[in-house]
């Protein structure tokens, strides 16, 4: 007798509505991720922003993929063309067109907000988890550290550093990151001592459980949303970084497009061609409007006394 | 207080050191030798090793950073290789114009945040509050640096009605210098504007609920003596602070202002310096902005601490 597996399938997923499920059963319910979900998602401004993140994503994602010019292309032929049927957004003042270059400019700013946050990550919070958590005198030298550098304001200490390792995206990438890197040293510290005071990790601790595992079981999984939040607002400050950066010559190198160094171009042909200025400066505030608006939002979900 | 502040400068010392630390380090961070690119084309050894004799540069490194600091103390921290003049001079020169420029920017902003704020958490979850906030957030989301090329673009090429760039010094014309200052400083104010909305939101949000404030209204008081005299008093110590940590944000914000209205400013030294490759006035310009942002986490734990009576019967 042959076994019939396709009638024998207990439930047909794609008929049930996992909101409902949630929403039904108390268990499910009260799981924090759903309780986070479901706060994020009543959250109106928070799902803007979330949208025109993802708007800027996708774009720079598929920009090899959409029927727009080369970027870098010069067409003496149209240049400073206002926007027109054949360049959506215009022609820039050597004929290249302002809507290719918007879109692959979204590349460079996205990555520059991924990759300078994902430096100042990877050295604040290891650095802020072992002066929270050891304290004493490796506290004590990261902290002050710490100071020291969060005494010098954001953009002067990028550039100085861009200054010094020299002008390129990659180098800017690293200024602004490393300029970041104190914010979460002093945001993991904070969390980390309020953590390891909770009576979850004294009891830990008490039952002989090592030091890493502690960190990795208990302490990072509590310290991660603060965390979190921080990283998506630091997102959008880094955006405006490298923008400010490519825009007085620091960042991105021409040929290739940012959105900082059409306005650093743009500037000089601004009765002549206004448009030039003004695509790259609403692209530049959408998607740090989005990524401010995230962050508040995931701030408000993630925030126990919200609950 | 004496006390308080003596013990406020002797904590930040070390912090002092770190940053001294840090600016002649930055030097270090320079791609190959820095003499060879000061001896010019031709290299010659003699001049090399003169070179290297003057900048103490075969000395050990903890030498040379004592020999900096020393200098650093007594007011000397090099010569600007474009200029020619002293490191000291020419941020002393840069200084007050971009210090005129923060003023502004700083009453922009207090002007505009404040009562914003307070208005926000008087009526919170109104359409005012909604409005409010929706304006806060796109005020800390727009590249001032873009703000300004609008504003020129409408303001001074359109309608004509105020200077496009430029630097008029106060003492030569105190209207023309505050005329052509408006537009920089409204554009240098705006995020910070927004900043102030938010706490001075979040501060009279928390004062509206305490029990002094039910009191006053029990007792029958008008709603407006209550909000400006007994609850934005109390909010005010925060915002304060808050006003003077915002230093750091606006000498910031003031190297990209300066560079668009062509202000011959701090913040315009600091691009000419990286363009040039003038390390030592870079290095100079990092020190004194750390040291002012210091001097003034100082003077608004000074602040704090006069203004909040029970800090000072501790």
């Amino acid at each position: 007798m042959m076994a019939q597996p396709a009638t024998a399938q207990p439930a047909t997923p794609a008929t049930i509505d996992p909101q409902t499920v949630v929403a039904d059963d108390p268990v499910l319910a009260a799981r924090p991720e759903n309780r986070v979900w479901k706060k994020f998602r009543s959250h109106k401004s928070a799902m803007l922003g979330g949208i025109l993140v993802g708007f800027f994503v996708l774009m720079a994602v598929f920009a090899p993929l959409l029927p727009i010019p080369d970027p870098t292309a010069t067409d003496w032929g149209a240049v400073r063309k206002a926007p027109s049927a054949a360049h959506w957004l215009g022609t820039d003042e050597i004929g290249r067109d302002v809507l290719s270059r918007l879109v692959w400019g979204a590349r460079a700013s996205l990555m520059a907000g991924v990759v300078s946050v994902g430096i100042a990550v990877a050295f604040g919070v290891p650095l802020g988890i072992l002066a929270g958590y050891f304290g004493g005198w490796t506290d004590g030298i990261i902290s002050r550290c710490t100071e020291a550098l969060l005494a010098v304001p954001f953009l002067i200490l990028a550039i100085a550093l861009a200054a010094f390792l020299g002008p390129s995206l990659t180098n800017a990438m690293i200024a602004i990151g490393l300029s970041a890197t104190p914010v979460f040293v002093r945001l993991t510290r904070g969390q980390v001592i309020s953590v390891k005071a909770e009576d979850y990790v004294e009891g830990a601790h008490a039952i002989g459980l090592s030091t890493p595992k502690i960190l990795r079981r208990y302490v990072f999984p509590n310290i991660l949303p603060p965390v979190l939040v921080q990283a998506t607002l630091t997102i959008a400050t880094a955006i405006i970084a490298e923008a400010s950066l490519s825009f007085l010559g620091l960042g991105q190198q021409p040929p290739a497009p940012s959105w900082g160094s059409m306005l650093n171009t743009a500037k000089n042909f601004l009765a002549q061609a206004p448009w030039m200025a003004m695509w790259p400066g609403i692209a530049i505030f959408l998607v740090v409007l989005g990524f401010n608006l995230l962050g508040d939002g995931l701030r408000d979900a993630l925030d126990p006394r919200e609950h | 207080m004496l006390n308080f502040l003596l013990r406020r400068v002797a904590i930040a010392l070390p912090t002092v050191i770190l940053i001294s630390i840090f600016v002649f380090g930055l030097q270090k961070l320079l791609p190959g030798d820095p003499v060879l690119a000061m001896a010019g084309e031709e290299r010659d050894p003699e001049v090399i090793e003169f070179l290297r004799e003057k900048y103490r540069l075969n000395d050990p490194v903890p030498v040379q950073y004592l020999a900096w600091v020393k200098g650093a103390l007594t007011g000397d921290l090099g010569i600007s290789l474009r200029t020619n003049q002293p490191v000291t001079e020419l941020i002393g020169q840069k200084l007050p114009v971009t210090i005129q420029l923060a003023v502004m920017a700083l009453i922009f902003a207090m002007v505009i945040g404040i009562p914003a704020g307070i208005l926000s958490a008087v009526k919170k979850g109104t359409v005012t509050d909604y409005v409010a906030n929706v304006v806060a957030l796109s005020g800390l989301s727009i590249p001032n640096f873009w703000l300004g090329i609008m504003l020129i673009l409408l303001v001074a090429v359109n309608w004509q009605l105020l200077p496009a760039s430029g630097y008029v010094p106060p003492s030569e014309d105190l209207w023309l210098s505050i005329k052509t200052m408006l537009m920089p400083a409204f554009v240098l104010g705006t995020a910070l504007a927004a900043t102030l909305m938010r706490h001075t939101r979040s501060a009279m949000l928390g004062v509206l609920k305490s029990d002094y404030v039910r009191t006053a209204r029990a007792k029958g008081l008008a709603e407006r003596r209550v909000i400006l005299r007994h609850a934005f008093r109390n909010a005010l110590t925060p915002i304060v602070t808050l006003t003077a940590l915002l230093f750091g944000e606006l000498i910031a914000g003031a190297v990209l202002t300066e560079q668009i209205f062509t202000i011959p400013g701090f913040g315009k030294l600091v691009v000419d310096a990286v363009f040039n490759r003038d390390y030592a006035v870079v290095q100079g310009i990092v020190l004194v902005t750390a040291l002012g942002f210091i001097v003034m986490n100082i003077l608004a734990d000074a602040a704090y601490f006069v203004l909040n009576p029970r800090l000072r019967k501790q």
